[in-house]
């Protein structure tokens, strides 16, 4: 049996901790260790983004990271999305411009398209449509992602949150 | 889905990893990016019984201009290229190549160092490397070597590293004036490796001619390709349309593709012509700018 | 049909959807999501062969790893007559493998273990003996002497499984013999995958001291299943309880029972524990059911004018090692005999021949309706080269051979009853949106200009609400649904339904039928769905059956809890039900609308103030056994430039003009469009499961088995006709699979136009940049 790692995190703004086989994938530490389901497993091949998340301001694939190279980061997932009970502008833009269908890429889209809208405020179709590119979603064709991601953009503009 | 066990070491400083390597030796293997490694874990094509995490060794991120060369460390990832001020002025080609591999959340994980070190012929900065004339520097227990870079590729899956090594920057002479490059990528989709792709930088002098030539392969052979015939070709000569073509038929010549689920080797070869033609046409425009 | 204001949201509003809340917030509960108390782990040892002789399973190592369980094999299962399991479809497939495997990636061993790391290192120490069979994968060699059977279990030792034919061959054959034109083509639906973004999995919960066992499951049927388990596993119904959560994508993937979940409950029972079982997406592209792989021929005989006068088909059907198409009993080619598409003529003579190859089993997925994708292809690709022939326009030419809007219903000559339709309107739309005239121009000046441009025009005829009980049925369970009501006293509402949505917007589409029915605005109307303890009895969501079936049953329920609810009104209204009207909402007395009772009057009075002779309370449950299927239908046109020098094809515009009818909720069905849509473009441009001649699968991850990014995928513009259908209790007809349907012939229609100056009758799908550059190439066209 591997030696364990003691992994602490900032997780949504909480601080968690827990020694962890080092192979324990970072997507299976959060939805299992953590308890928060909302990053999903689609592939095994690192292909299709349900399992993004925001670490350390950046989106990674929690599943092709193990748990030790999260330590001493600050980690976001879609839980962390909303602020005091209000929905974020994303999670109100996938609902009013019908963003998600099953639903099940939705929290990786949310995340890509939050890191997105932090590096880029005003971003065309085009801009969007490459910020999501590591996020696979059958449901929807992409055509009301990109919207809801736009309505979030012209929401922030306006003073919403950030 | 689920890698097998290994023990992990994350060492703080450069000596501290290169240690690992030597004690481990083929049992080890360097985690950066891990965005090559883990999927093969994952996969349980490679069971490295030790993981050495060099991620948090200080001093190994940067994008610079120094002493003649642009000098990128070797921690940088994908994602700071992309977006590197200095990047998209001065080195397109860097860029468009960045751009095109994987997606967002890989690049910022991914490093350039490790696109390079995993002698994967079907990696996207190698055949630009070979195009810019880069050396790659490493850091073992011997101590630093600058590798020219037509001499990294030595096979498939294998480079000039030796198990003790660790590529610490990638140092790439500054391109004189009237200089251009650019790097186009043919893939299925978004995320794929190229079903063919080339890297093309020319330096023009006054009159138009073509003083220096780099050209690189993606993907079409067991490592990636450095189109001497169509470089030697191309220098000396005005690049008009029908030069260009020239070349680039010599540049598909060059290519040894194998037929895969991406198309058949004729297809691949048709493409490199293609593209090799698309990416020389870009490059002169660049640099004539 | 009246209509209601957006705050009670009935037909036609496009309300934002009640179940996004929890989604967006990352609180769904999908089946990977549950957690219970002592859970363990599932993982299957699969068969790297596609055709041994299983000579041993070991399992000792694979036992003694600390923290495993159990590791069950097809010889422990056969003790108990589970190593085979009835499939969909008159067959039986193995659950887990004794005495051969007969596809790479079968089912050969089921480890469990305390976490999900242990099983899968247990997996790799179960050894497995095998002797190496030689493989069939083409079908076209399944009945040549020369090939291995396949079937040792089947008495007939053959690898022909089925012959079907419908249709009158004597009259055809005569139409051909007489035709001034005959155009042929022969068109391969590549097998693909649905590859719903969540994988199929379950956690089985046998509770040793209630006798209850739970199975949370990704299923699109709960009810059929539920019932399944009981007939096969011998575990009485009423201890059986199915939870189908919430699902993530199902496209056909989930209408299977899969060895997966029959493994889970096993070792649940006998573990005493509950045991999850969450496959690989390798696992999901490599044995579960997959779609299409059907080899088609399609004969038209026309007049000189373009007047066809009869079609005559013959397909070679793929099923790989199983027959396990999960589809309605009397149809072992689905309803692949809407084949004779959007068009009027007296002969058609269609005949499908069914075969065993080592491949993974499977057949109807991948929103194809019981194979109608793979007529709509045929049919809409026969027309375009019966266009090519006659050189016509093939807009032209479809307009010409349109069912008139006069002959509905209409007896189409495979014997299907359209109900309804009105294609030549659609056409028009489609026509005026993407400005066809000026791109046929446009073509004409790139052609001199050597470049190349394409218009696709692909209309068609869609068939679903599976079905009347005189003749659909799977395995037995006929294929009514239902709908149970039941209104608060503070009228609110509460619905169950026996149809399981897996993203298509349930929630709030059945409430807005509640809402049109009853005036109890959707935003109080709880819809739930997915528990067998809970729902009445349904066959569950796939072939776009919800809403003409379970919807239908829901407006029928409704009106029952109306009728009931005029009688309250007039209770107390005093007055006699004669006197009394209806607007959404409300009765009201004729004449007199001040005097009026909201629904919200009457649900309270129906706890408090019950009527004589009533009972209390105010609800109703409703079995609909539909009269008909119904039929949408569409026109598509898409617009294409192909890069010479790549072969890479760019959709430049798509235009979609569907018709289902009267529209629940425009915007949810849009989402459908845009997502059918984007699906058929993968078909038809990036996507196939192949085998070589090994049996190894090709494309069995997502490494090569592609879904495209929003990069690839085109903006799609939408548009609706409305042709409502006769017989629906509201005039709507389902469309979840219309843009799986008629997409596919669209791409490729238009990418043989753009290369038919050249020669270029028809290319199979899916069209990748290397197969057009070789055509290019052939053709003397590339530089």
């Amino acid at each position: 049996m591997a030696k364990k790692q003691l992994v602490r995190v900032k997780v949504n703004g909480r601080e968690r901790q827990a020694e962890v086989e080092p192979r324990l994938l970072l997507v299976h530490f959060i939805r299992e260790v953590l308890g928060l389901t909302g990053t999903h497993v689609g592939c095994d091949t690192s292909h299709c983004g349900a399992c993004t998340v925001v670490l350390d301001g950046k989106t990674v694939k929690s599943c092709t990271m193990f748990t030790p190279q999260a330590d001493g980061c600050e980690l976001m997932t879609v839980e962390g999305l909303m602020q005091d009970g209000k929905l974020h502008p994303l999670q109100e833009g996938f609902k009013e411009e019908h963003g998600l269908q099953c639903g099940f890429c939705t929290p990786g889209m949310l995340m890509s398209s939050y890191a997105l809208l932090q590096h880029n405020k005003k971003p065309s179709e085009e801009d969007i449509r490459w910020g999501i590119s590591g996020n696979l979603c059958r449901c929807t064709g992409y055509q009301n992602i990109v919207k809801a991601v736009q309505y979030a953009a012209g929401k922030m503009e306006l003073g919403g949150a950030k | 889905m689920i890698p097998p066990a290994f023990e992990y070491l994350r060492p703080s400083t450069i000596p501290e990893a290169i240690a690992f390597l030597k004690q481990y030796g083929d049992e080890a293997k360097i985690l950066s990016g891990g965005q090559s490694l883990i999927p093969m874990m994952k996969l349980r094509l490679a069971r490295p019984a030790y993981l050495i995490d060099i991620n948090r060794i200080a001093g190994l991120s940067y994008i610079k201009e120094e002493d003649g060369h642009l000098k990128i460390g070797g921690l940088t990832r994908e994602a700071e290229l992309e977006h590197s001020p200095i990047i998209q002025s001065r080195f397109p080609i860097i860029r468009d190549t960045a751009h095109v591999i994987a997606d967002p959340q890989v690049r910022n994980l991914a490093t350039v160092a490790g696109n390079l070190a995993h002698g994967d012929p079907a990696n996207d900065h190698p055949a630009t490397m070979l195009a810019l004339g880069a050396k790659v520097v490493t850091t073992g227990a011997k101590g630093e070597r600058v590798i020219p870079i037509e001499d990294f590729f030595v096979t498939l899956f294998t480079t000039a590293l030796q198990p003790d090594e660790i590529v610490t920057e990638i140092r790439i002479p500054l391109p004189p004036a009237r200089s251009g490059g650019a790097y186009l990528k043919l893939e299925r989709k978004v995320g794929d490796f190229a079903t063919a792709a080339v890297a093309a930088q020319v330096t023009l002098d006054g009159s138009g001619t073509c003083q220096h030539v780099g050209i690189g392969l993606t993907n079409v052979g067991p490592t990636p390709i450095k189109a001497r015939k169509a470089e030697a070709f191309l220098r000396g000569k005005k690049p008009d349309e029908a030069t260009l073509r020239q070349a680039a038929q010599l540049a598909s010549e060059e290519a040894q593709p194998s037929a895969d689920l991406r198309g058949p080797a004729e297809y691949k070869k048709g493409l490199v012509k293609e593209l090799a033609y698309r990416a020389l046409s870009r490059a002169v425009e660049r640099a004539g700018k | 049909m009246q209509q209601t204001s957006p705050e009670i949201g009935g037909m036609g509003h496009s309300i934002k959807r009640k179940e996004d809340m929890r989604f967006i917030q990352g609180r769904g509960n999908y089946v990977d999501d549950v957690h219970l108390p002592g859970m363990v782990y599932g993982q299957m040892v699969r068969s790297p062969y596609a055709h041994a002789r299983l000579k041993s399973v070991n399992t000792e190592k694979a036992k003694q790893l600390t923290g495993v369980l159990a590791v069950i094999t097809g010889e422990d299962l056969a003790k108990a007559n589970l190593a085979w399991m009835p499939t969909l479809y008159f067959d039986k497939q193995m659950v887990l493998a004794t005495g051969k495997v007969l596809f790479q990636s079968q089912e050969v061993a089921f480890v469990v273990a305390e976490d999900r790391y242990t099983a899968a290192d247990a997996a790799e120490l179960v050894e497995v003996e095998y002797e190496e069979l030689p493989v069939l994968v083409d079908p076209h060699k399944a009945t040549d002497p020369a090939s291995p059977i396949l079937r040792e279990d089947r008495e007939e030792k053959s690898n022909h499984i089925f012959h079907w034919e419908v249709g009158d061959k004597s009259a055809t054959d005569k139409a051909f013999q007489d035709a001034a034109v005959k155009a042929n083509v022969h068109a391969v639906f590549q097998r693909c995958h649905p590859a719903p973004l969540e994988t199929c999995g379950c956690v089985a919960d046998f509770n040793s001291a209630t006798g209850k066992l739970t199975i949370y499951m990704t299923s699109q049927a709960p009810h059929a299943h539920r019932t399944l388990f009981a007939l096969v596993g011998g575990i009485p119904e009423q201890n059986i309880r199915v939870v189908s959560p919430d699902i993530g994508g199902g496209f056909g993937n989930k209408v299977p029972i899969y060895p997966g979940y029959v493994c889970a409950v096993v070792a649940s029972l006998t573990l005493g524990r509950p045991v999850k079982w969450i496959e690989t997406r390798s696992e999901n592209l490599q044995s579960t059911g997959f779609a299409r792989d059907y080899h088609m021929t399609a004969e038209l005989a026309a007049d000189r004018d373009g007047k066809i006068q009869a079609l005559r088909v013959k397909t070679l059907a793929d099923h790989g090692a199983f027959n396990a198409a999960a589809q309605p009993s009397k149809f072992p080619a689905g309803l692949f005999s809407i084949c004779t598409g959007a068009y009027d003529y007296p002969n058609a003579f269609c005949e499908v021949d069914g075969v065993y190859t080592n491949k993974a089993p499977g057949g109807i997925a991948y929103r194809c309706s019981f194979r109608v994708t793979e007529a709509a292809y045929l049919i809409e690709r026969a027309v375009d080269v019966l266009a090519l022939d006659l050189k016509m326009d093939p807009v032209e030419l479809r307009k010409k051979n349109f069912i008139r809007t006069d002959k509905f219903p209409y007896k189409s000559p495979l014997g299907w009853s359209f109900d309804s339709g009105n294609y030549e309107a659609a056409m028009n739309l489609a026509l005026a949106k993407i400005g066809y005239a000026a791109l046929r121009k446009e073509q004409e000046e790139k052609r001199r200009k050597g470049e190349l441009m394409g218009l696709g025009v692909s209309s068609f005829v869609e068939i679903v609400g599976a079905g009347p009980a005189h003749t659909f049925d799977i395995a037995g369970i006929k294929m009514f649904d239902s709908a149970e009501i039941r209104v608060h006293p503070t009228g609110k509402a509460i619905c169950r339904m026996g149809t399981k949505s897996q993203g298509q917007g349930h929630e709030t589409t059945y409430a807005q039928i509640v809402a049109q029915e009853l005036g109890i605005p959707a935003a109080d109307v709880v819809v739930e769905e997915g528990d067998t303890d809970t729902a009445p009895y349904g066959l569950g969501t796939y072939a776009s059956r919800s809403t003409p079936v379970s919807g239908a049953a829901t407006a029928v329920a409704a009106r029952k809890i109306r009728e009931k609810a005029k009688k309250i009104a007039a209770h107390l209204l005093e007055c006699s039900e004669e006197d009394l009207d209806w607007e959404p909402g409300k009765f009201f007395v004729k004449g007199a609308p001040s005097k009026s009772k909201s629904i919200q009057d009457i649900a309270f009075a129906a706890y408090t103030n019950i009527p004589e002779g009533l009972e209390a309370g105010l609800e109703a449950v409703d079995y609909y056994d539909p009269p008909n299927l119904t039929f949408p239908f569409g026109t598509y046109i898409c617009v294409v430039d192909i890069d010479k020098g790549t072969g890479e094809v760019k959709v430049r515009r798509f235009v979609a003009v569907d018709d289902c009818g009267n529209v629940i909720n425009p915007m949810i069905v849009d989402g459908q469009i845009h997502g059918g849509l984007t699906e058929g473009l993968a078909i038809a441009f990036m996507q196939q499961i192949d085998y070589d001649e090994s049996g190894n699968v090709q494309g069995g991850s997502f490494m090569d088995y592609l879904l495209p990014t929003a990069v690839e995928t085109p903006y799609w513009e939408t548009d609706k006709t409305c042709t409502p259908s006769p017989h629906h209790p509201l005039g709507a007809k389902g469309v979840g699979e219309s843009p799986n349907v008629g997409s596919p012939a669209a791409f490729v229609n238009a990418v043989v136009d753009a290369l038919s100056h050249l020669g270029v009758r028809h290319i199979d799908m899916p069209i990748t940049p290397w197969k057009v550059w070789n055509v290019l190439k052939e053709k003397g066209v590339v530089s």
